[in-house]
């Protein structure tokens, strides 16, 4: 394998996802089929098509939450590479620890954990020190403009912008390696907007892939170096 | 480029469960079940009423002989063992020392007629501690743990609610170090909100002793929280298995479709 530089980060090939819905008389959605591409260092590919095309789906098949019936997720993960598709649960677990980070639109965390302990989670998962990780996270929510009153909160009762801000500072309070930015500044106002693409583009620039959905047109054209139609692989039906 | 499998070495099962059955007559209790448990690592055995999941439990745990299977348990004692060959003696040792079981009716798990904190100190006493200062300390430690008041630690169980009850049973089955822990419904006769604060301090207490845990649920809730993994059960067999959020996400067997189609959101 070559360790160059600029090899993929992330690379598909052949992807094909169906949903059978068994309570349903068991019809079947077919998303796409022989989907490729790969994604390389400090690339931001976007998804681009209407609503309903299978961007999110996509996404959810490169974290491993999704099953795909067919084809290969190959994410490079400590050097080498490993293909979602065939690793076992506790492999996937170790790609989302170290490599694979994932901002979603929504913010899922267990109920009760103050704010400040959310953000220093990834950091001593993977073995940061417990001072070192605080002050890390303190920098990254001071950043992103969360009140520092706030920090000691648990996020359930935060506005839908602020939990948002959560959610990115735990995707960016480490440098993962690869991204997937599913809407990440959908709630988010023009100035935390402004924010966010700007820890976007200085991870790009430090050498992270990321794959990305994003509505708001300016955050689009502000990360995007290209974009990936999912609608050109579309299964027959 | 070519593919390298990864090959970091994975650390072996803490539990090797292999074609697991128990036949009740010719009811089927639970049939033909496998999967590993990793140390550290949390699965949650979900389903219906009467899908397996307790009988699974209670075979994996040694409370019922199984009618076919081996179970292999990495003990501290004697290194990997299968639990049913061992003598009822070998057994009951490594019940005692090495797991902890939570039973969904805290009168199932406390002895009523002992104070509370009498309950949380026995499982030392049974493994030989007499030192009567440091078993009181280390009961006082746990009942701070388990956030309940300690100035209650001579109170008997029956004066405590049943959250509270709960929590003196995590606390007896947590203050000997256990590396397994096997829960039935630990929640399951809670209010809700008694149910997510035990629930949050079940699952930071799994975390921070590295325990290893199985626990049986119907709320898919609970399974969303608490498990790494899921083994998804149906009239005794395992009908899906996987990361929790992968089962929970994309479901593929119908039943796990229906199972989760059927949760309400609020």
């Amino acid at each position: 394998m070559s360790n160059d530089a600029t090899a993929p980060l992330i690379r598909v090939e052949g992807l094909a996802k169906r949903f059978t819905l068994h309570q349903h008389d068991a019809a079947r959605i077919n998303v796409f089929e022989g989907l490729d591409f790969e994604v390389r260092p400090g690339e931001c590919v976007v998804l681009a098509g209407p609503s309903g095309v299978g961007k999110s789906t996509l996404m959810r098949c490169l974290y491993g939450n999704y099953l795909v019936d067919c084809g290969h997720v190959l994410v490079r993960h400590d050097g080498r590479e490993v293909d979602l598709v065939s690793a076992t649960p506790q492999q996937i677990l170790g790609v989302r620890r170290r490599s694979l980070g994932y901002v979603s639109q929504f913010l899922r965390v267990i109920p009760r954990v103050p704010t400040l302990q959310l953000v220093m989670e990834p950091l001593l998962e993977n073995g940061v020190a417990a001072d070192e990780a605080e002050c890390r996270a303190r920098d990254m929510l001071g950043a992103l403009n969360l009140p520092e009153e706030h920090w000691g909160l648990p996020p359930a009762t935060f506005s839908g912008g602020e939990q948002q801000r959560v959610n990115i500072a735990r995707s960016f309070v480490r440098r993962y390696p690869i991204l997937l930015l599913d809407e990440p500044t959908a709630s988010l106002d023009a100035g935390n907007r402004e924010i966010v693409v700007r820890l976007i583009r200085e991870a790009l620039a430090e050498g992270a892939a990321m794959v990305g959905i994003f509505h708001d047109e300016d955050v689009r054209n502000a990360v995007a170096t290209r974009t990936f139609e999912v609608a050109q692989y579309r299964a027959a039906a | 480029m070519n593919r390298e499998p990864e090959n970091v070495p994975e650390p072996a099962p803490l539990l090797q469960v292999d074609g697991l059955t128990r036949m009740f007559g010719h009811v089927t209790g639970c049939r033909d079940v496998s999967f590993e448990l990793h140390p550290g690592e949390i699965l949650g055995v979900v389903g219906e009423s009467g899908s397996g999941k307790t009988t699974l439990l209670r075979c994996l745990s040694g409370k019922l002989t199984p009618t076919a299977g081996a179970a292999v348990f990495d003990s501290r004692r004697h290194g990997p063992v299968n639990v049913f060959e061992l003598s009822e003696q070998d057994r009951r040792r490594l019940q005692r020392e090495e797991w902890g079981f939570v039973h969904q009716n805290p009168r199932d798990g406390l002895r009523m007629r002992v104070s509370g904190g009498a309950n949380v100190a026995e499982p030392l006493m049974n493994l030989g501690d007499r030192h009567y200062g440091r078993m009181r300390q280390a009961t006082v430690d746990w009942l701070s743990r388990v956030e309940l008041d300690i100035g209650r630690v001579d109170d008997k169980p029956r004066n405590f609610s049943g959250g509270m009850q709960q929590r003196i049973q995590i606390a007896r089955n947590l203050i000997h170090a256990p590396r397994l822990v096997f829960m039935d419904e630990p929640t399951g006769g809670l209010d809700v909100s008694v149910q997510a604060r035990l629930l949050d301090l079940l699952r930071e207490l799994v975390r921070d002793l590295d325990l290893s845990a199985i626990i049986v649920t119907h709320d898919m809730g609970v399974a969303r929280l608490m498990a790494d993994r899921l083994l998804v059960m149906k009239d005794g067999c395992v009908v899906e298995t996987g990361l929790t959020d992968q089962v929970l996400d994309d479901a593929h067997h119908a039943y796990t479709q229906l199972l989760v189609s059927s949760v309400l959101q609020i």
